[in-house]
């Protein structure tokens, strides 16, 4: 009797230990591939008739001018597509990440080009301590001026660039959005950075967005349009598929 | 007789009256004092133990405080805001110390100015301002005003000044240098904004603001006669500080990364001969060969696309 007690009490504690590693393990692997897929998608659209774009003479810059001769080129405060879609709107997690995630720079170092006297991108969203590179794609001199708000963790500076240069690496020490970017040369060019801890996005001509390599979780999803400002909107971040967030903006 | 004095009286009240009725009217806005919010007494100037350090002598900024009030309060301001009593009328406005953004400094774009900097300026003035020449101040004096200049801004407790330039040797003035400076001149496009003779005419110089927005002008070479001087400084080496620095603050950039060293000794000399009136070793140079700068010949051209070594951004694209 004693030994088959014994015996059986063994088993048993081998078969719930086995048990208990399975789930913990299957559960781990659960994790890691929600991290992997957990996002948020979304579309932002403006109600009402868009503000007027005027268009922008460039006649003081011979090549530029001649570049967009056959398709002006306006200013782009307020960009929507065919679908009313809102263009160049940033999109951040203001509340809900983790330590881990936030403090997580991209491997990719965007462009921030300067060509036919635009910026291209006009917006560009980065994270803080990601490098980015400043050309110019034209064949004239720019000069890069960012105007960074006084006194806070990045600082105004200004640099040439002519033509044929190679490209030069920056980068921001801190969040602010966002950053104008100006030249002085054509008084027309404006720019935004958006410097964000943690996953962003930048809408395009749909105004479709999205932020990947986000954890399940609750967050405060939060837009910049420069013309319009921002909005919030909790959403929660389910295991294994993206959660949606749409915002609409009121044309004024 | 008795009975005229109290008409007299009474036309004074309504002469009184009327002249109320008609300011009351002409002046509304100065009439409602509740308009005006309440701000209380106003703010006290904590005077935060900063230092400057200029060669053997330190700079306290409390010992600064009473001649701060006297000298530089009026235009700077009682906060360092660049709003004294006197910046309404100036143009350019007033340094604003809360922003700590310097144009004269021997530090990259972006960068604290080093302390001698601020000490320089301050002794020389700035021309084309109503910054005056206080070099009649004691050594002391300045280095406790830069240190005193500090506790307006929290940048220079978190952040060290910026490491000086180098600046090589200045090679001598021969009309080939002169001839690559203008070439420079032509190639970075200096006159689209300083114009191509350097009289502040060029193309952009119209549109051009500083970093507050306020119309500025570039600087014109050409005037001021035989005494046209630069904002920072009148030697050539002040020269060559103000383009690889850049003006920070002003829609001058730095040119740091795309002039290397020698090259820009050159556009030093070229720029010496657009101030036409002033006696320079330049314009005698200039003045030698009749007045013309044969264009310039690149002798020894740089081998094809390779960028300069100094001027490869940090990731190593290109």
């Amino acid at each position: 009797m004693k030994t088959h007690y014994k015996k059986f009490a063994v088993m048993a504690c081998t078969l719930l230990m086995l048990g208990f590693g399975l789930l913990y393990s299957t559960r781990k692997t659960l994790n890691v591939s929600a991290a992997a897929t957990g996002g948020i998608t979304g579309t932002i659209k403006l109600d009402g008739t868009p503000p007027h774009q005027k268009p922008i003479d460039m006649s003081k810059e011979p090549n530029c001018a001649k570049e967009h001769a056959s398709s002006p080129v306006t200013t782009e405060t307020v960009i929507v597509g065919p679908k009313g879609g809102l263009k160049w709107v940033v999109v951040y997690i203001s509340e809900g990440l983790d330590a881990a995630t936030a403090s997580q720079v991209p491997p990719v170092k965007p462009t921030w080009d300067q060509k036919g006297c635009q910026y291209i991108p006009h917006v560009m969203a980065l994270d803080v301590n990601q490098h980015f590179e400043v050309s110019n794609s034209d064949p004239h001199s720019h000069n890069i001026h960012p105007l960074p708000k006084p006194n806070g963790a990045n600082h105004e500076w200004n640099r040439s660039q002519p033509p044929g240069t190679p490209p030069f690496d920056q980068v921001w020490a801190g969040e602010e959005i966002a950053i104008p970017v100006k030249c002085n040369i054509h008084p027309w060019m404006h720019g935004y950075m958006a410097v964000v801890k943690g996953p962003t996005a930048v809408t395009d001509e749909n105004g479709s967005y999205t932020i990947s390599n986000l954890p399940p979780g609750n967050y405060t999803v939060t837009t910049w349009q420069e013309q319009y400002g921002s909005q919030s909107q909790k959403v929660t971040v389910a295991a294994g598929k993206p959660a949606t967030a749409d915002f609409t903006y009121k044309a004024k | 007789m008795n009975c005229l004095k109290p008409i007299r009286f009474t036309g004074a009240i309504l002469f009184t009256a009327i002249l109320g009725v008609v300011f009351a009217a002409a002046f509304p806005a100065t009439a409602s004092a509740q308009d005006v919010p309440d701000l209380g007494p106003k703010p006290h100037v904590v005077i935060k133990p900063m230092e400057s350090h200029i060669g053997n002598v330190t700079g306290h900024a409390a010992a600064a405080k009473s001649d701060y009030r006297r000298y530089c309060a009026g235009c700077h301001g009682d906060y360092g805001d660049s709003n004294g009593e006197n910046a309404v009328w100036l143009d350019p406005k007033p340094r604003d110390f809360t922003i700590a953004t310097f144009k004269c400094r021997s530090t990259p774009t972006g960068t604290l100015p080093t302390d001698e900097d601020i000490f320089n300026t301050i002794a020389r003035g700035l021309t084309n301002s109503n910054m005056p020449v206080w070099s009649t101040f004691t050594k002391q004096q300045r280095a406790d005003l830069v240190a005193y200049i500090k506790i307006f801004s929290p940048r220079w407790e978190k952040e060290k000044s910026g490491e000086p330039i180098k600046i090589p040797a200045e090679p001598p003035v021969t009309m080939e240098s002169i001839s690559h400076g203008k070439a420079l001149f032509t190639k970075l496009e200096c006159w689209k904004c300083h114009g191509p003779h350097g009289e502040g005419d060029g193309p952009s110089a119209a549109t051009l603001t500083d970093s507050k927005d306020n119309p500025i002008r570039p600087y014109n070479f050409a005037a001021g006669k035989g005494d046209s001087r630069f904002k920072c400084g009148n030697t050539n080496q002040d020269v060559y500080k103000i383009f690889m620095t850049g003006l920070d603050g002003t829609p001058m950039p730095s040119f740091a990364d795309v002039i290397q060293p020698n090259d820009a000794w050159d556009l030093v000399h070229f720029l010496r001969t657009l101030q036409v009136d002033r006696h320079s070793k330049e314009n005698e140079v200039l003045s030698a060969a009749h007045g013309v700068i044969p264009p310039y010949v690149d002798r020894n051209p740089p081998p094809a696309a390779a960028p300069p070594a100094d001027n490869k951004p940090p990731g190593g694209a290109n």
